[in-house]
């Protein structure tokens, strides 16, 4: 369950229309790395976590991702506002505008759209939580890229928010592995999947 | 506690998401650290604060939240009115302001 807030995680206010820029920012809503395949990897994996401490950590992460994925689309939005067909020719952004005009749709920079292979739920909490901490990582990267590609300070300033986020979901995340490794066997933390095979407990669900 | 009655809409916009922001993140901190009664403190107090500025929020100016929405004193339907996230500053409606079909 979930309720919506009618207000940005931080708030966004850009001016000037950019649209080679919006195209290379989109890449965040449904690139390889973005904030689509965040939301749904961290939602999806809880499921299979074998503890309420895991649970809470990739629900809490995850709905904080939907909220990055509304920046983000608030950020294209606002940069594709009024442009000319003449800006839309010269920033090459007639492919995308041809099948989405200036609406919202999850792709990748590179035009390669969203697709659920971007992220995996293994079942195996110990596997699902490595590729988190990888996750973040690879978006924090994506992140660089972008202010290495942008100046306008009214666009940079939530990207520097989005990508402060990054390392702390990373931090989280290692706690999570920790936590979790504590309850297992430490001479064999590798060897099975602790969810499937070895169901740990933990306070206050401990048997 | 600040005196909210005093703040501008866009001051207290702000106060929202600051207080708001200190609440996302402590969430996570405690989610790994259950026990750490600065940060359980820290969640409270910064709670109780955002609570009462949406509660102030959507008595001046329109709700942000449906749990907010019955305290709006009108009769029409606020949620809808005030202006979607989206939107940024720079525009005061949505989809008609050019009012104009292809150039």
């Amino acid at each position: 369950m979930w309720n919506y807030e009618k207000r940005l995680q931080y708030p966004i206010n850009i001016t000037q229309p950019n649209a080679q820029i919006a195209q290379v920012i989109m890449s965040q809503y449904g690139g390889p790395d973005g904030e689509m395949g965040a939301s749904m990897r961290y939602l999806s994996q809880r499921f299979a976590m074998p503890n309420r401490q895991a649970m809470g950590m990739l629900t809490d992460i995850g709905t904080e991702e939907l909220a990055h994925l509304e920046m983000v689309a608030t950020i294209v939005t606002q940069l594709t506002r009024n442009l000319s067909m003449d800006e839309i020719k010269k920033y090459g952004f007639d492919k995308y505008y041809i099948d989405h005009t200036v609406g919202i749709w999850p792709q990748a920079a590179g035009g390669v759209p969203f697709n659920a292979c971007e992220f995996q739920s293994k079942g195996d909490p110990i596997t699902d939580l490595f590729e988190d901490m990888a996750a973040e990582q690879k978006a924090r990267t994506t992140y660089d890229n972008i202010l290495r590609l942008v100046k306008d300070p009214e666009v940079a300033d939530p990207i520097r928010f989005l990508r402060a986020r990054e390392i702390v979901h990373f931090q989280r995340f290692g706690e999570t592995l920790r936590i979790l490794q504590e309850q297992l066997d430490s001479q064999n933390f590798y060897a099975f999947n602790p969810s499937f095979d070895a169901p740990t407990t933990c306070p206050p669900c401990a048997k | 506690m600040r005196n909210l009655c005093q703040l501008s809409q866009s001051q207290l916009f702000d106060y929202i998401n600051k207080v708001s922001f200190a609440v996302n993140d402590i969430i996570l901190f405690l989610d790994s650290h259950p026990k750490n009664q600065e940060a359980l403190a820290y969640f409270h107090e910064h709670s109780e604060l955002r609570n009462a500025a949406l509660k102030e929020y959507a008595r001046r100016f329109g709700p942000l939240t449906i749990d907010t929405a019955n305290d709006a004193a009108s009769n029409s339907w606020e949620w809808i009115h005030q202006k979607w996230p989206w939107e940024g500053g720079s525009c005061s409606c949505g989809t008609m302001r050019n009012d104009c079909s292809i150039r």
